[in-house]
């Protein structure tokens, strides 16, 4: 049974999509829902504990040995992507039943799970596969599903949002399926691992490059890499809050380890950062996410739409780790990635609260709202103070890794950017508090309640976990060394 | 030359690439934009097809009267990339009905001029 969990927790919401499409009630769609996401929480999370001495599984489906057939490869790295996925998955599925009911029709309500299981599986799948075209199919499983995810939203901006990601993600898909074309037409297979031992034959080949290339690019688009990311502002803000928590805390992040994986398990850092300058490429447009990005989200009117351009420039972090490219500048990647996750997903999923009070998050909407929602508004503090990176939250332990990733390499210049464009953070996250603390709330905003018990539960969990995150790193910082170890390897 | 026809495949899929993209970037019609973006995608097929096909190979059946065999691999992933290709162009269009419902026309500028304000309050959907 256990040696099944690689396939099993793909499978899983697969199967669960149709069968609540059938069941089409929307109560029992939900317990089917969380029923599954616990099941492959415990899936993965059974994998990352086994992954975690450094060995890695290799799962071939239908007992075709790899090359030849598709194989699933679990290590260190994948391991954690995808208890992270799981992690927020459960808790996105317990927190969207109260929140969808005030943004989604009643009779829509079985279709949202059904999509939010075919996204689940599309980014366990995405993170699990070590086949090159099979990561293509489950990215777009996961694009679909999401684009009809962000249609759902209850303003009519969400389907021209939706129908934008549509073709920027259909265009990135394509030059993935191109980038993964030409290796294969250079190496003859598709499994990644086997791919891996050919490549450096043909190393010198202009196809491999543009291959790396175009693979570069697609991916770049789907984690909204600056200046890529045009997407993101509109998907996030108009999609309901159960979606913008799930999609800011998983999409972007399952994109980057692709990245991450193709860098060192496929290309090999040798070819990608010491004979191609794609590190430094990398630095650069992480540095501009990071400041630019920042700098748009101060002058939002809007503050889901302000934590949308943060994202942006929170990516910036992850892809600076990724592009310094020392073993310590991946891991405040990784390290990053999951911190940021649960940061952005506690801040989308608090948004949701004030939505679900206020019937809008523009910082009109919101004056006053501290007095009425203290702990929503709190948390949503809290939240800021983590994407700061304020001592005693998650964001700390990852700036400081990549400030020492960045002084490691003698990037003096680096370090302090990263903590100047920090300050960027402090700017917008002001701004919040200021509209929620210091303005008189209006006669409208001072009848509302607190949110829901449930929501604000939930919502506190993920901040708990942003602070208990912050002061002990065993979990993160060791996974994340474990992943940067594995990805450093290599696969073969 | 000779470049050219050696690489015959190649230059198509290049051109058919660049008219879709071009399709998606310079229309401003939605519909027009998914034809574009299914062109693109179009290319891609070719990228894999052509490849896979030997002159003078056949189907990969075993057989003592052949020697040369056309590689079935490409042929299959790109069932798979067009049946991809089907589900967002359906998806794309659906949206597009969508739209057409709450807006009432498919041009993006005058989707834009709609939403001149771009941080207004919310509109309800009809």
């Amino acid at each position: 049974m256990t040696s099944h969990f690689p396939i099993l927790q793909v499978v899983l919401p697969l199967l669960a999509a149709p069968v609540m499409v059938l069941a089409r009630r929307a109560g029992i769609t939900w317990l089917i829902a969380v029923a599954m996401s616990a099941a492959v929480l415990g899936m993965a999370g059974w994998l990352f504990v086994q992954t975690g001495a450094g060995e890695t599984i290799s799962y071939a489906i239908g007992s075709w040995p790899p090359p030849w057939g598709i194989e699933y490869r679990i290590d260190a790295a994948n391991a954690y992507v995808m208890l992270l996925v799981a992690a927020i998955g459960l808790l996105v599925a317990l927190y969207s039943r109260a929140s969808i009911a005030a943004e989604i029709p009643a009779d829509q309500h079985y279709l949202f799970y059904t999509m939010f299981a075919l996204c689940l599986t599309g980014l366990l799948g995405m993170a699990a596969t070590g086949d090159a075209f099979n990561l293509f199919v489950f990215l777009e499983i996961a694009s679909l599903s999401t684009y009809v995810l962000i249609a759902l939203g209850r303003d009519r901006r969400a389907l021209v949002a939706a129908y934008q990601y549509l073709i920027t993600g259909t265009i990135g898909a394509s030059f993935i399926v191109i980038g993964v074309g030409l290796a294969y037409l250079e190496t003859g297979t598709l499994n990644l691992a086997d791919m891996a031992t050919r490549l450096p034959d043909v190393s010198d080949q202009r196809s491999v490059r543009a291959a790396l290339a175009f693979l570069t690019v697609g991916v770049s688009l789907k984690l909204a890499l600056f200046p890529l990311h045009l997407w993101l502002p509109n998907a996030y803000t108009y999609a309901p809050s159960a979606v913008a928590a799930f999609l800011a805390a998983t999409a972007t992040k399952v994109a980057v380890y692709v990245l991450m994986r193709l860098y060192y398990s496929v290309f090999g850092a040798k070819l990608v950062f010491e004979e191609l300058a794609v590190g430094r490429v990398l630095i650069a447009l992480s540095l501009a996410a990071m400041v630019i990005a920042s700098a748009v989200a101060i002058f939002q009117r809007d503050v889901k739409r302000m934590f949308a351009y943060s994202s942006i420039a929170q990516v910036g972090y992850i892809t600076l780790g990724i592009g310094i490219a020392s073993e310590t500048g991946l891991i405040a990647g990784i390290v990053h990635l999951f911190n940021h996750a649960l940061t952005k997903g506690a801040i989308f999923m608090l948004l949701g609260c004030i939505a679900l009070r206020a019937g809008g998050v523009g910082f009109d909407r919101i004056a006053g709202i501290g007095r009425v929602m203290p702990l929503t508004s709190f948390g949503i503090v809290i939240g800021g103070l983590s994407l700061i990176g304020v001592p005693g939250t998650a964001g700390f332990v990852s700036k400081w890794y990549l400030v020492v990733a960045a002084l490691e390499q003698g990037a003096l210049w680096l370090a302090v950017l990263v903590v100047a464009s920090s300050l960027l953070a402090i700017v917008y996250v002001w701004r919040f508090v200021e509209a929620a603390y210091f303005n008189a709330p209006s006669a409208h905003i001072a009848a509302l309640k607190e949110a829901p018990a449930g929501m604000l539960a939930l919502s506190w969990v993920m901040i708990a976990a942003c602070i208990y995150f912050g002061l002990d790193t065993r979990l993160t910082l060791g996974g994340a060394t474990d992943a940067a170890g594995a990805l450093m390897r290599g696969w073969p | 030359m000779t470049v050219i026809a050696a690489q015959f495949t190649y230059w198509v899929t290049i051109f058919i690439a660049i008219a879709g993209l071009y399709i998606v970037i310079a229309r401003g019609n939605l519909i027009k934009k998914l034809v574009g973006l299914s062109i693109f995608q179009t290319s891609v097929y070719l990228l894999y097809i052509a490849p896979g096909k030997l002159i003078g190979g056949t189907a990969p059946i075993y057989s003592v009267d052949f020697a040369i065999y056309s590689n079935p691999l490409p042929h299959v992933l790109i069932l798979t990339a067009i049946v991809v290709g089907v589900a967002t162009l359906a998806l794309g269009l659906a949206l597009v009905v969508r739209i057409r419902e709450a807006y009432g026309t498919i041009e993006e500028d005058e989707i834009l001029a709609q939403e001149a304000p771009p941080d207004a309050v919310a509109t309800p959907r009809p």
